[in-house]
């Protein structure tokens, strides 16, 4: 328990010095430069050494996250950590997971935009549309945008081609019906995984240890079959439809939201994991159990952003 | 690594350098503003320090709008100003004033956030009323499509069949202080825009790479040039005259250097004007018949290079914002390559299509001149008529 | 563990968890950052003293003017106000520390890196970012050079930093006061850093979101900014306005905080309308979301936008009108002495309402047809921001240097200070209203001959204001260094936790808390 001073007051424990935050600072930096020297090789065609030092840049960081992180939980095991000291980590990650929110409002804002003003703009409609055949001559807008203007106007010369009719994920355009329409299993996966952690968390609540590993387990396996089923996707996009990041606007916004969401499900599920892991070690308790319960907000943060995906990039 | 530290210490050994000569900057030009031999501008537009009225309706318009908004503000900051120096007079310490203890009232906070509000609203109506006018586009007598290039206007007097570019006339002598500045200093193009008066003129503004903003401070118009959508605008000038403004919006390294000029006149002028615009047109589809010799396309190469090219790739062909043009397997590869890279530009680079914007002679001229000039003496050369027949077969 | 003082060595600030320590560094950070950012707009006004190109190529020009802005608001005006909030939050709310102290110094060491990859850019080849700090696409897209990759990055890790920074400053706020401390007990500094917070955690991943669509632009050939895929460049403009106007108020709620300290200190009176100074903060924040499109009045958006922005923005003269009224009557009927932190705080409360006055000019959107990107906006917002912000900021250090240095400041070289920037500042700025409403466009680095009288006034103004800020890093160093012992009240019966406790403010401060009244 944590100290007590003498009025019954709880002591909140300021860390000693630490080396954790330059490390994770330089592994940072790294990170980014090497992957900035990285994208610039790649474009100019040079080969050079960006890759390689934002591979070192990641592997610093991360090292230094698992040590800080062990140290973090180890402080609490200790019992250093007072219940005002939790909350503080209960009031940061909550508000860490805002601003995850906030970083896909901007991308669901861009689609939005485009799909309500921009692109009926350069199809001629409203008074922004009034002249826009000056440019776009004979372009028709329709969402999903498998055809860009640059097309209709420059045929085989343009830059952006859209995929085509019918190359769209949406389920008009399932290949071998609605039953082999993978973002509806998706959904399925997602949220059913949102309640089985959530019976995890039950077990854990319940003392019942068993029952709160064998449902974080679970929870984590149905995190792979999700990414699995996405990596179909985005094969069969890439591979059978020609839907790629540089099919105009609808490729792009498809892309960047469903991309952005699986890269946060894999963060999920890697924090979902190593709980499950630190579970089968017996960490976390009815009352002590912050790391999972982080995890699992995170979790259906994560889901609940694939709500929305689902019905705004995937059904209208 | 070695590349930044050389560049580091050269660029800023160089930056620096010229700091320090700033001191003997100012004490050079010490009281006067203009170096010797600029031209003395008037009187009149020195030390001007408000909004220009205009010559529209609208110009007017907003000219009066933004003096009421500006004496509203001086009402409210001579009230406000006047109660904090009056305290700051008044309740010193050092004359002996005692602190009162108030710290609430919900009566006055009420009043002073009732009375801004009600202010505001009383602003809100000129200008809701200003700005319907000014968005309404419609029933223009004359369409002009006014395109925003790094760094130039196109304009196109749409179904006139008259299309022209307009370019900074001053040169660079006088920007670099060679030469003294002449009157109308960065404001002075070789093609202005021509308008009628008392005619209600529509512009259609967008731009071929970047942003950039049409702006005449005298007609009040402002609009932003936005590559791939149209923005329209409109005016109707009452006074004959001259009218200059700037691009607005910031548009790469030569943004200062993009002038508007807008000569409104007549309707009979224009009329005129028109008309003989139309001729020149013809004239130079002649031109593009012609065969020239060597020097002499070279010399017509190196006044197109010189005013279209040299922003970008040197004076002397050595690159900038684009490449150096000396010995590059472009300016001495094949013909064919060459006269591509300028019909058709480089796709999602700054360098545009010239196809057209440069007459097919101009075309050829420049090309000639690039292959022989700063020593890539390639010794060959194209006529006009092989850039159309380019143009055609494409 | 805990009561032993600061470790020995560059260590300590490496590795520091302490708040003050952090403070400190954050302090000097932005200082050197504000010189810095000084030096590039000494290199702008030097070359538009005269007429044509004499110092510098339009190029160079372009890169100054963009990485002056970019400077100035990411690493002075920023760090400066997350830097006093590390110093004073804990002391004045009672608590130990910040509530994530690791977390806290890595909020802070990845500022450093940021910017010495930002300004790595000015030495690449092509040159640094040259598309102004509002980097519109396609300029910073298609047509940029290559260094606007590490720009991108750069941004992406400064948004990480201050979003890590004010998750710590909420946490502490909600979760660290002492007992007895209630929400409508808090300092208003407190408060207002606790609405910039949210502010910062609600648009910084807008920014993020921003910079990655660009480098999707550039690198991966999709079309956020291109209307030939179905994308346009407007949308870049909505998005970073979403980010930048609420950043403008970051750059300005903390500063009324300070200033809503120092007026009652010097007037020796308690500030008049605490509560309302509450609600106003909370309702220029609510506002500042739905004002963004203010910024584009021209680009032609449809009229029922154009006055929806209108109003709104119009809207927050209302309370930030409320906030001036309250500071006035603070001073009126109060006992009044003017120490340079109240010099510094009412020449605030003054020119902050002039470039609020030619804010709401700005509003009107028929009338920003004619004032926008002309020198009348840059007029407008260094008048919100250099006797705003930075005045602010300088009051603060006046006014809390004694508390963290144990030191009095040499009044006499203070006011000299003052007086010395408020000259400087007004002969600077000033004379940018009339250039720009005499229609000279910003962002160019050479004008027509007209302009020249009052740009020669305003490049002079620069110079004494610059230099005065050197004398500035002077009167603080001779403070740290020495000088009449500070009591621990400093002041004359100031308000405040932060007052009770020993000057200099010991290593380790409220261990345990204090009682509240
Ligand atoms: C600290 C930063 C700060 C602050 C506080 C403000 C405050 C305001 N700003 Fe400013 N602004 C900027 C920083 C800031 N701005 C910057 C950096 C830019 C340029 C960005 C760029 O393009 O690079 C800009 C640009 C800018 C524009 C765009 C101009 C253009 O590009 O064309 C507009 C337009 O509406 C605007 C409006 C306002 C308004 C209405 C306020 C209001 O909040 C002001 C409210 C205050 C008052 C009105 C004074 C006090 C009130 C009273 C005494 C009460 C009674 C008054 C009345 C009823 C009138 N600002
Ligand atoms: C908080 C923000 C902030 C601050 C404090 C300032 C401070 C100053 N700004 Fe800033 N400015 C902006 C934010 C700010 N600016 C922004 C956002 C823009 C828009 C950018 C854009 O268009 O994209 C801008 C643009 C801008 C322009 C327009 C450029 C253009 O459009 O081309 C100009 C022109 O005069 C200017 C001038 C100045 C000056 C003279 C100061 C002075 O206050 C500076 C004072 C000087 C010093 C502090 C220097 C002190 C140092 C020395 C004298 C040398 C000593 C050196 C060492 C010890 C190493 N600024
Ligand atoms: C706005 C700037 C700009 C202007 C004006 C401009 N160019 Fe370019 N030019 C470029 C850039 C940038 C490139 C490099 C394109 C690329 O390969 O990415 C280029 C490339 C070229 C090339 C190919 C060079 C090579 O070796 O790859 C030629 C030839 C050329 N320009 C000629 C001209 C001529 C002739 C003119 C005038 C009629 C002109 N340019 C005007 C920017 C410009
Ligand atoms: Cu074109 Cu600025
Ligand atoms: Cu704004």
């Amino acid at each position: 328990m944590a100290t007590k001073s003498a009025d019954g007051y709880e002591h909140y424990y300021v860390p000693e010095q630490s080396a954790f935050p330059i490390l994770a600072t330089v592994g940072l930096f790294f990170t980014v430069f090497g992957a900035a020297t990285f994208f610039n090789e790649i474009q100019s065609g040079d080969s050079g050494i960006g890759g390689y030092l934002s591979l070192a840049g990641l592997g610093i960081l991360f090292t230094t996250l698992f040590y800080w992180f062990r140290q973090a939980i180890t402080e609490n095991m200790q019992g250093l950590n007072s219940a005002q000291m939790k909350r503080s980590y209960v009031w940061g990650m909550g508000w860490f997971i805002f601003s995850e929110v906030m970083f896909f409002v901007a991308f669901f804002g861009a689609l939005f935009y485009v799909r309500n003003l921009a692109g009926p703009w350069l199809g001629g409609e409203g008074d922004k549309g009034k002249f826009i055949h000056l440019l776009w001559e004979n372009y028709r807008y329709a969402w999903p945008m498998m055809e860009t203007p640059d097309q209709v106007v420059n045929g085989a010369k343009a830059v952006f081609v859209g995929a085509g009719e019918g190359h769209s994920m949406y389920p008009v355009d399932a290949h071998g019906g609605l039953l082999k329409w993978l973002p509806m299993w998706n959904t399925i996966i997602l949220l059913s995984s949102s309640v089985t952690v959530h019976i995890a968390h039950v077990g854990l609540k319940d003392d019942n240890r068993k029952k709160f590993t064998r449902w974080l387990g679970i929870t984590v396996l149905l995190a792979v079959g999700f990414l699995y089923l996405q990596y179909a996707e985005y094969h069969e996009a890439y591979v059978d439809l020609g839907l790629t990041l540089e099919s105009g606007i609808y490729g792009t916004t498809f892309f960047m939201l469903t991309g952005f969401h699986g890269f946060h499900v894999f963060l999920g599920m890697t924090m979902l994991a190593i709980m499950w892991l630190r579970a089968r070690k017996g960490h976390f308790s009815h009352e002590e159990a912050f790391g999972f319960e982080a995890a699992s907000w995170y979790w259906h943060f994560v889901d609940v952003v694939w709500v929305c995906l689902f019905f705004f990039v995937y059904i209208i | 690594m070695r590349l930044i530290t050389t560049q580091l210490a050269r660029k800023g050994l160089l930056v620096l350098s010229r700091a320090a000569a700033f001191p003997a900057l100012l004490a050079t030009s010490a009281a006067t503003w203009a170096a010797p031999g600029d031209a003395v501008v008037d009187e009149a537009k020195r030390w001007v320090v408000n909004m220009t009225e205009g010559v529209t309706a609208v110009s007017r318009e907003i000219f009066d709008l933004h003096m009421l908004i500006f004496w509203i503000c001086v009402g409210i900051a001579v009230v406000v100003f006047g109660v904090m120096f009056w305290s700051m007079l008044m309740h010193r310490k050092s004359v002996g004033a005692k602190a009162a203890s108030f710290h609430e009232s919900t009566m006055v906070e009420i009043a002073w956030t009732v009375l801004p509000f009600v202010i505001l609203v009383l602003m809100a109506i000129p200008a809701t009323s200003s700005l319907i006018k000014i968005y309404d586009t419609s029933e223009a007598d004359i369409d002009i499509k006014i395109v925003g290039y790094q760094w130039k206007w196109q304009y196109e007097y749409l179904g006139e069949d008259v299309s022209f570019f307009s370019n900074l006339t001053t040169s660079q002598d006088e920007i670099y202080g060679r030469a003294p500045r002449g009157e109308h200093y960065l404001l002075e193009v070789d093609e202005p825009l021509v308008i009628p008066i008392n005619k209600k003129v529509r512009f259609l503004i967008t731009a071929n790479d970047v942003l950039h903003a049409w702006w005449v401070p005298a007609l009040a118009v402002k609009r932003d040039a936005i590559p791939g959508y149209i923005n329209d605008a409109w005016t109707i000038v009452e006074e004959p005259g001259i009218y200059r403004g700037q691009c607005a919006e910031l548009c790469g390294k030569a943004h200062g250097f993009m002038p508007i000029v807008v000569h409104a006149m007549e309707e009979q002028d224009y009329n005129d004007w028109l008309v003989e615009k139309k001729k020149e047109a013809v004239e130079i589809a002649k031109m593009n018949e012609l065969i020239l010799p060597l020097d002499e396309m070279y010399a017509r190469g190196e006044e197109v290079y010189l005013q279209s090219c040299a922003a970008c790739h040197g004076v002397d062909g050595k690159g900038g914002v684009g490449p150096s043009m000396v010995g590059t397997a472009i300016t001495t590869g094949p013909m064919q390559g060459h006269v591509d890279v300028l019909v058709n530009g480089v796709q999602g680079s700054a360098m545009q299509a010239f196809g057209n914007q440069l007459s097919e002679l101009d075309l050829a001229a420049v090309v000639t001149y690039e292959r022989n000039a700063w020593g890539n003496n390639m010794g060959d050369m194209v006529q006009a008529v092989d850039v159309l027949n380019y143009k055609k077969n494409q | 563990m805990g009561d032993h003082g600061p470790a020995k060595g560059f260590g300590r600030w490496l590795y520091t968890t302490n708040h003050k320590d952090i403070g400190t560094m954050y302090l000097w950070f932005s200082f050197a950052m504000f010189l810095m950012g000084g030096v590039f707009a000494l290199v702008i006004r030097a070359e538009l003293f005269q007429p044509g190109l004499q110092l510098v190529e339009p190029e160079f020009f372009n890169q100054m003017t963009t990485m002056h802005g970019l400077v100035m608001v990411f690493g002075a005006v920023m760090p400066a106000f997350v830097g006093l909030a590390n110093w004073l939050i804990p002391m004045m709310i009672g608590a130990p520390d910040m509530a994530l102290p690791r977390m806290n110094n890595w909020s802070f060491w990845i500022l450093p890196f940021a910017f010495a990859m930002l300004t790595s850019t000015l030495f690449m080849e092509g040159g640094g970012p040259n598309f102004g700090w509002t980097f519109y696409a396609p300029l910073s897209t298609t047509y940029a050079p290559p260094s606007v990759t590490y720009f991108i990055f750069a941004v992406h890790i400064m948004g990480a930093s201050s979003i890590m920074g004010s998750i710590n400053i909420i946490a502490t706020i909600l979760n660290m006061r002492a007992p007895g401390m209630t929400l409508m007990k808090m300092p208003l500094f407190v408060w207002t850093w606790l609405i910039t917070a949210y502010l910062l955690i609600a648009v910084m991943p807008v920014l993020a979101g921003c910079v990655t669509m660009m480098l999707m632009d550039i690198h991966f050939g999709t079309s956020f900014f291109s209307a030939a895929g179905g994308g346009d460049p407007i949308l870049f403009q909505h998005v970073f306005w979403f980010f930048g106007h609420p950043e403008v108020y970051i750059m300005i709620l903390p500063a009324f905080g300070i200033v809503s300290a120092i007026i009652p200190t010097f007037a020796r009176k308690p500030l008049f309308g605490y509560a309302s100074m509450v609600y106003a903060t909370a309702s220029i924040a609510f506002l500042s979301f739905i004002v963004w499109a203010h910024h584009m009045f021209t680009v032609g958006m449809p009229i029922a936008g154009e006055l929806f922005f209108m109003y709104a923005t119009m809207l927050i003269a209302v309370p930030t009108g409320v906030k001036v009224f309250n500071w006035v009557t603070t001073m009126f009927r109060g006992s009044m002495t003017f120490e340079t932190p109240m010099l510094f705080a009412i020449a605030f409360v003054i020119l902050f309402s002039i470039g609020g006055f030619s804010g709401l000019m700005l509003a009107i959107a028929p009338a920003d047809f004619q004032y926008h990107d002309t020198y009348f906006v840059v007029a407008h917002f260094h008048y919100v921001l250099v006797p705003g912000a930075i005045f602010s900021i300088m009051a603060a250090v006046y006014y809390w240097l004694p508390k963290w240095c144990g030191n009095m400041y040499d009044e006499r070289l203070g006011k000299a200070h003052f007086w010395l920037s408020f000259i400087g500042l007004n002969v600077t700025f000033f004379p940018m209203h009339f250039v720009g409403l005499a229609g000279m466009p910003r962002r160019i680095p050479d004008y027509a001959l007209q302009f020249a009288d009052f740009n020669q006034i305003a490049s002079m103004g620069a110079f004494l204001f610059g230099f005065s800020q050197v004398f500035f890093l002077f009167i603080v160093i001779k403070t740290i260094r020495g000088g009449a012992q500070a009591t621990d009240e400093v002041w004359d019966n100031p308000e405040g936790l932060e007052w009770t406790i020993a000057s200099p403010a010991p290593y380790h401060t409220f261990t345990t808390p204090p009682a509240i009244k």
